[in-house]
């Protein structure tokens, strides 16, 4: 277990990507929706799509589903593909039967799927029209969550992306953080940043409308999430500065995400410490205890959530294991490159995916956990591998100190339930 | 457009997905974006398949559809072909791919693999689910199925239970070994357990057994038509449906071998004393055509329930639905907008809902307990024990089912006895039942001065009236205060006392 911020003698930054094309077992972008509209607690998000559409948010959405939660889709029909205007006319009423039922609502997203596009239904005009027809109560924007323009998490870029234009402009050198956090997290790092003297610290996507977050040249911005390209260029085009760092899983990717902030705020070293050891101490103990389980093991990463390669930089560095091959849906330098060069070389790094070749690679490969999604997990167990599903990394708090032992925790849990069911045999 | 949060069926594709992933040597090649790939979970987690679905996407994107998406589907069918080596093929497309008109069949014909390539053409914008595994299923016994000589012992198929299917695994086991001791062989099974070279056999059958009408009733027909096969029409989930499906197979197949009917618990059970208070329970049914009918009979007939709503999600069955409930004088419900079912529960107040998943949210919320009976379902309701539906052990599996949610005869006779007692006041409920667990806010009232009278609707309780009517246990609590107001709206009274109370009860006295 590392305790110092020293890279490794070698990185992965240079080392060459292994791109693929083929099939791809990953979600699409409207399962970002899931955990957006918690987070969001006046919004709501209307689909504009298919049936498979409303299916898949069912699938994803779980028991969520029957807690009235904030959004639906509109399901086309027969009638809709005919011709364009008409859709357009029933979309508004769709949209105004909805708000009338839900008054409380503040914040209307418009989701574009893959049938939406391939119609081409313009959604940015309706949203535009909407907002004009709602305002200033409801504003109504739109963004892609098709499976053709987005991979599962990128859901929430597309989504975050689409509110930069429209947020507010400042002067004010502010720091921004950019990505959705678990409540619980997010006041954490609130604390943490305030322990640091740093402050008004403004959030992306804030939790109501009306909370103050602005934008403008002197802003600059930490993303906690590493898919957020889009929002990440949109904020760029507003002026706003981009703090690279790695992201804060664990001990050392919390320690180096804050320094990054403290440094451009001029934090002293002695504050930060102050600030910092307690938390450091409580992260490190709690991940030895998971560690124990994980040292010397292997690790095989398909794409998902592009959290693949700062999580396997955590494992590798902090809980010792061995990545074999870390996949990520997309890879983006500006994002991805501090943690890529904290992972020591090594493992394949890919991108895309042909999934029955990968899986190839796995099987040959016998990693000792392999992280993936729900529809080859279970395939994987019956073949004598053990799986980690990597949806729960996304909607389990895992970021910052007070998370760390339980995210070693989340991949220790396959291995010590495996070694149990053995033992009994 | 339609406002949908929950559906209580998939897209027509899905319903293929349930015929591919149930046969073996079959493999589906889908044309569909990136991220439909989420069907797969349904089968590798609900119903906790150790494999992969045979199904190969096309998984296109945004940058592919200026290009050449038919040049995709090739490569993926080819891939599919070389890596799978599959006995057929079936080739789809999925909502998003029939908008961009590739013509996955045409495609895939011109290919030239030597193997049977099987087009299906499955609206997404106007069929669902069980319509896409129907007529999958039935374009695949279509292409496949070859004439051939009757088998030397009777012997029959059994059609429609597919992937996915609720409790499909062991009904298929528990039919299975009825016929046997009938003397009677089962040819072929399918989709579920069967490969293209079993399909290619179903003509050695004497006759079908159509488990399944939802998922199986195209291919039945057709097999009539080609074979001269004829098919069964009583689904065998009750005893009273298995002892008209044993004389349908007897008169099918001149089977006279006498059954063993020792398992059979359910009617004992049923004539049991502690079953007298399940006597007029009322039942409120929902789920697909076929269970749901299956369940207002033996709610009915034997159960000795009274169902007072019955509902079927899938339009398919709408007809074999409603002159079900007008026979049992209703009127059915057919709809696939769960609001509007939850709406015709609250109005019904039953004691009991049977339905799917969704069924079993809305009793949770009302309060009322709830059995399951049908697909939509969880994890939970693919269990690991043998539990069929249909059959005799069916009927056992059927009445635990039933009354597990209900309070039992001794207890409910507890409850009136010492109603007032502190373990067994309202708040308290009974032991074991989440259906009847405490409800707050009745408890919270308590302590609160209660106001002089009531009003509901047009008509006031009076205060007396009010409290004799939280002497009644809560659980039945509903259905008297509504037939005491209907009674007294009845009488144009505009006032209800404890004297209208019991006039009430004295009116709709059994």
């Amino acid at each position: 277990m590392t305790q110092h911020l020293s890279p490794p003698a070698t990185g992965c930054r240079s080392t060459p990507i292994l791109k693929e094309r083929g099939q791809r077992e990953v979600f699409c972008g409207l399962t970002g929706i899931i955990w957006l509209h918690r987070k969001m607690q006046d919004a709501f998000f209307l689909v504009v799509g298919s049936r498979t559409c409303a299916h898949l948010l069912q699938s994803a959405a779980g028991v969520m589903i029957f807690a009235e939660p904030r959004f639906a889709t509109a399901i086309l029909e027969e009638s809709d593909l005919a011709g364009l205007n008409d859709a357009h006319a029933e979309l508004d009423r769709t949209v105004t039967e909805l708000l009338a039922r839900r008054p409380d609502i503040r914040q209307l997203f418009l989701v574009g799927s893959c049938p939406s596009e391939v119609i081409k239904l313009d959604l940015g005009r309706a949203a535009e029209r909407l907002t004009m027809q709602h305002a200033p109560k409801v504003r109504v924007l739109n963004y892609s969550g098709s499976g053709i323009e987005t991979t599962f998490t990128e859901g929430e870029d597309a989504c975050l992306a689409s509110m930069v234009p429209v947020l507010p402009k400042t002067d004010a050198r502010e720091l921004l953080v950019v990505g959705a956090l678990p409540d619980v997290v997010e006041d954490q790092m609130l604390a943490l940043l305030d322990g640091l003297g740093i402050g008004p610290v403004r959030l992306l996507p804030a939790r109501h409308i009306d909370t103050e977050t602005a934008v403008g040249p002197n802003t600059v911005f930490a993303l906690v999430q590493p898919f957020l390209g889009e929002t990440h260029a949109a904020l760029v085009r507003r002026g706003a500065t981009h703090l690279a760092a790695p992201f804060p899983f664990g001990d050392e990717g919390t320690t180096a995400w804050l320094a990054a902030i403290a440094r451009e705020f001029g934090v002293s070293d002695e504050t930060f410490r102050a600030v910092t050891e307690a938390p450091r101490r409580r992260a490190r103990q709690a991940i030895a205890q998971a560690s124990e389980t994980l040292n010397g093991k292997s690790v095989f990463f398909f794409p998902d959530s592009q959290l693949e390669i700062p999580l396997a930089r955590f494992l590798a560095r902090e809980c010792g294991m061995t990545p074999i091959e870390v996949g990520s849906p997309y890879i983006h330098d500006a994002l991805h490159g501090p943690d890529l060069d904290l992972l020591p070389s090594g493992p394949t790094i890919s991108e895309g995916q042909d999934v029955d070749k990968q899986l190839d690679r796995c099987r040959a490969a016998r990693p000792d956990l392999t992280i993936c999604g729900l529809g080859l997990a279970n395939p994987l167990e019956a073949e004598g591998l053990s799986t980690k599903w990597a949806i729960e990394l996304v909607f389990t708090p895992v970021h910052f100190y007070e998370q760390a032992g339980d995210l070693a925790g989340l991949f220790a849990r396959p291995l010590k339930r495996r070694a149990v069911l053995e033992a009994a045999v | 457009m339609k406002l949908t949060v929950w559906t209580y069926e998939g897209p027509p594709h899905v319903g293929a997905m349930r015929v591919a992933t149930a046969m073996k040597g079959l493999h589906y090649v889908l044309h569909a974006p990136q991220g439909d790939t989420y069907a797969d979970l349904l089968f590798t987690m609900i119903e906790r398949r150790d494999h992969r679905p045979p199904v190969t996407y096309t998984t296109f994107q945004a940058r592919d559809l200026g290009a050449d998406t038919a040049g995709l589907f090739r490569t993926a069918c080819q891939d599919a072909y070389d890596r799978f080596q599959p006995e057929a093929i079936i080739v789809g497309a999925s909502c998003t791919a029939e908008l961009i008109q590739d013509d996955p069949g045409g495609l895939a014909e011109t290919m030239g693999l030597p193997i049977p390539v099987i087009a299906l053409d499955l609206p997404s914008y106007q069929r669902k689910e069980n319509f896409g595994a129907d007529e999958t299923f039935f374009q695949i016994v279509r292409h496949l199925a070859k004439p051939c000589d009757r088998t030397e012992r009777i012997s029959c198929n059994l059609l429609g239970a597919t992937a996915l299917g609720f409790r499909h695994r062991d009904d298929v086991a528990e039919i299975t070994n009825l016929l046997y001791e009938m003397g009677i062989e089962v040819n072929v099974a399918a989709p579920l357990g069967a490969t293209p070279s079993d399909i290619a056999r179903m003509g050695a059958a004497h006759f079908n057994v159509l488990l399944y009408p939802e998922t199986g009733e195209l291919a039945a027909r057709h097999l009539e038509k080609t074979f001269g096969q004829p098919y069964t029409k009583v689904v065998p989930i009750g005893v009273g449906a298995t002892r008209d499906f044993i004389a349908e197979i007897r008169a099918l197949s001149g089977s006279t071998a006498t059954l063993d009917t020792n398992p059979l618990r359910q009617t004992w059970w049923t004539r049991s004393v502690d079953s007298t208070y399940l006597t007029g329970k009322r039942v409120f049914i929902f789920g697909d055509g076929t269970h749901a009918m299956a369940a207002a009979r033996i709610a009915r007939d034997e159960m000795g329930f009274e169902v007072v709503g019955l509902g079927c999600y899938n339009r398919e069955y709408a007809r074999p639905v409603r002159a079900m409930a007008k026979d049992m004088g209703l009127e059915a419900l057919i709809t696939d907008d769960y609001l509007e079912v939850e709406r015709a529960i609250e109005a019904a107040q039953p004691e009991m809902i049977l339905g799917t998943q969704m069924e079993r949210h809305i009793g949770k919320r009302l309060g009322i307990p709830c059995a399951v009976i049908s697909a939509p379902v969880h994890v939970q309701d693919f269990p690991a024990r043998y539990s069929p539906q249909m059959g005799f052990e069916g009927a056992n599996v059927m009445f635990d089912t039933l009354i597990h949610p209900l309070v039992m005869g001794l207890e409910e006779h507890l409850l009136h006895m010492f109603r007032e007692d502190f373990e067994f006041h309202d708040a308290a409920g009974p032991s074991h039942h989440g259906g009847h667990a405490p409800k707050p806010t009745e408890q919270t009232q308590t302590p609160v001065s209660e106001p002089e009278s009531v009003t509901t609707g047009d008509v006031v309780w009076l205060h007396d009236a009010e409290r004799e009517l939280r002497k009644i246990p809560f659980f039945v609590r509903g259905k008297a205060r509504r037939n005491t107001e209907a009674f007294a709206s009845g009488r144009g009274l505009s006032e209800i006392s404890v004297d209208t109370l019991y006039e009430a009860k004295a009116h709709y006295a059994r």
